[in-house]
């Protein structure tokens, strides 16, 4: 499985976790699509914690974060 | 020609209780821009470095920004600018709230405070006209009950004042204003507690400042309103959800410190994430003055209205600590409001308290019935406390941060601080760049003197790899310098998410009747930052001061996304020298003579 973790607006409307089948996706672009969120609302994607971009490739037992735009100090 | 400048120091000596008012050298504050640049400018040149910080011959500048009060976004902030207590270097502590536009109106660019009072006293302005008053009924009292008092005789005002921690000479004492916003760092609180002054009191007629060019400040203004509107950042994500916001990021790429550092990811962090703040116990935003981002939190405490925490505090109470409770965070963050302590450093020294006491190097019976466990909202609550009053014998310790009490124990690597001062809510390990603006942070260990978060986690202005090094000293450095900047002209560093040098300089220029250039402006930036070093110097720095605590270069992250990474500070320490043209961590004359500082 692949575990989505979803934050701040993105949780709107969602759950704030999601457990798919990683056959089912091929890269994270695909995940965003079956959560309706656009590549371009997405500011931080984490692969397993390391930043990546929406055409990277999604295994079983990878856990994604999804963050739009947000900061703070 | 009118300047946003008032172009007039208030100069206030306790021993004698003289009040003197001197011009504004123009020259030396354009050089220096004004709050941050032009208190330590004048600290400086009055040889203040080389004082004991808490006798009298200290001072304390509170010093408003070139753009403070002026019509431009977010542009009322002031600076305590001091040798510090706890660091025995400069200490620039920034706050927002109203006092420092209050203090602008009033007519003043700078307070100059200096000796010590024989017993408590208090200073209130309006406009022109400076009291010194009796405060003892005053001391002892929190926050809270200082600024209801000065707001019933003088409705108009705003407070500014320091707490019991400050009274009871806290290394870790804050200053308050408007009641809950803080110069909270590096121990200025107990500075104005060592000169008995207790409050600063501030009625202002006036509204705003003038310009030097008002058309020019109006276009500037609505530039840079419009692309902090349109930021992600500025514009939706901190007005909805504060700075606390940054817990699930940072914890989800493991770099969120837990119990004191010994991890780098909480599982449970989400219990105390700015989406649960907002969902749980937000009213409504809180804004400072003329800020169009509102990144404040007014919440609900148990039924009281009270400025709620940031994300540092959160961490710092929270995962450092173990605890996962937010009411009980929320609760601790009100009492340092009220006392007057660092929410930052004071956190971080329970949590170092609480390492110790897990080792074995504090006992049962010093606790004095506050056993300090991991994840104890009573522990957390009660040494705030202790510490902030002055009780118990470890309370009175802790109270002096966590170097002085890890030293005490014969363990000062326990301490997770650069410089004495506690080091905030970003793992150095997994995150490089943030390494460097620690180490060489001119008041030690702090995240805002080089906001590196921003492009090595958040990708502003441009992604960076948060594990190379690559170019992360010359990037650390632009920070710094850009950072300088902002803090001197009175302006929240928040706008850099959405601003970027020549918005500043636009602003800067139609405000005070500069013609800086991007290039001059850094110049100005990195010459404060410089200055700042000279100063640390004078103050007796040694190169070996610019280091990080040995768990973060020896022991690799336990768990967690970053699991297995150190700091790289032993590569990036000597390229950050070479980028500023230091030599052993100070300028060399070459530099020096560049940056028209001999």
């Amino acid at each position: 499985m692949i575990e989505v973790r979803l934050f701040a607006t993105f949780r709107d409307g969602r759950e704030k976790i999601l457990y798919l089948d990683g056959n089912d996706y091929l890269h994270a672009a695909d995940v965003l699509k079956y959560l309706g969120i656009g590549n371009g609302d997405v500011a931080i994607l984490l692969i397993n914690g390391r930043h990546s971009k929406p055409e990277k490739d999604v295994h079983d037992g990878d856990i994604i974060a999804l963050f739009p735009p947000v900061g703070g100090g | 020609m009118a300047t946003t400048y008032n172009g007039k120091i208030l100069r206030i000596n306790l021993t004698d209780r003289s009040v003197k008012v001197e011009d504004l050298p123009l020259e030396k504050a354009k050089k220096f821009i004004g709050g941050r640049g032009l208190g330590t400018k004048i600290l400086y040149d009055e040889g203040i470095a080389k004082v004991d910080p808490l006798s009298p011959e200290n001072k304390l500048v509170y010093a408003t920004g070139a753009m403070t009060g002026a019509n431009v976004p977010t542009g009322g902030r002031y600076m305590v600018v001091t040798k510090s207590p706890l660091t025995g270097m400069i200490a620039c502590s920034n706050s927002g709230g109203v006092w420092g536009a209050r203090l602008k109106y009033a007519g003043w660019d700078a307070i100059i405070v200096e000796g010590k009072a024989d017993k408590p006293v208090r200073i209130h302005i309006e406009d022109d006209k400076v009291e010194i008053l009796p405060a003892e009924d005053l001391w002892g009292k929190s926050s809270e009950e200082v600024t209801d008092t000065l707001v019933q005789i003088y409705p108009a005002a705003s407070v500014l004042n320091i707490g019991p921690a400050g009274e009871t000479g806290s290394l870790l004492a804050s200053i308050i204003n408007d009641k809950d916003r803080a110069a909270g760092r590096s121990g200025v609180g107990a500075v104005m507690g060592s000169k008995n002054l207790k409050a600063i009191s501030v009625v202002a007629t006036r509204t705003i400042v003038p310009a030097y060019d008002t058309d020019k400040l109006r276009d500037a203004t609505r530039a840079a309103q419009a692309k902090i509107k349109e930021n992600g950042v500025t514009g939706s994500g901190l007005p909805t959800y504060g700075t606390a916001v940054l817990v699930n990021i940072v914890n989800n790429i493991g770099a969120y410190p837990t119990h004191n550092w010994q991890s780098s990811y909480d599982a449970e962090a989400d219990q105390t994430s700015g989406e649960t703040l907002k969902e749980k116990y937000l009213v409504r935003q809180g804004f400072c003055h003329r800020c169009p981002i509102g990144c404040g939190r007014v919440i609900n405490l148990d039924g009281r209205i009270v400025g709620g925490p940031e994300y540092e505090v959160v961490w710092a109470y929270g995962s450092n600590c173990g605890v996962h409770d937010m009411n009980a965070i929320d609760e601790a963050n009100h009492l340092c409001n009220e006392l007057g302590l660092d929410a930052i450093s004071t956190p971080c020294t329970i949590a170092a308290a609480m390492e110790l006491y897990q080792k074995g190097y504090i006992s049962e019976e010093e606790c004095e019935g506050v056993p300090l466990v991991w994840g104890s909202n009573e522990a957390i609550f009660e040494w705030t406390k202790r510490m902030g009053r002055g009780e118990t014998a470890l309370g009175r310790l802790m109270a002096q941060g966590s170097f002085r009490l890890c030293s005490h124990y014969g363990h000062p690597e326990i301490s997770m601080s650069v410089k004495k001062q506690e080091m905030p809510a970003y793992d150095a390990r997994g995150i490089q760049g943030i390494g460097i603006t620690y180490a060489t942070s001119n008041r030690g260990g702090c995240h805002v003197r080089g906001y590196m978060i921003s492009p090595e986690v958040l990708g502003l202005p441009e992604p960076l790899d948060r594990l190379s090094t690559e170019g992360k000293a010359t990037w650390t450095m632009v920070f710094q310098d850009l950072t300088a900047i902002i803090d001197s002209m009175g302006m929240c560093l928040f706008t850099s998410f959405a601003l970027g040098a020549p918005e500043y300089a636009a602003i800067l220029n139609a405000g005070t009747g500069t013609d800086y250039d991007v290039k001059q402006l850094l110049l100005v930036g990195e010459r404060i930052y410089n200055l700042e070093r000279l100063f640390n110097k004078e103050a007796g720095m040694k190169p070996e001061d610019d280091c990080l605590p040995r768990r973060l270069t020896d022991e690799p992250i336990a768990d967690g996304p970053s699991k297995g990474e150190v700091s790289k500070i032993a590569i990036t320490l000597p390229q950050y020298y070479e980028v500023r043209g230091w030599k052993d961590a100070f300028p060399t004359e070459e530099t020096l003579k560049r940056l028209d500082l001999v």
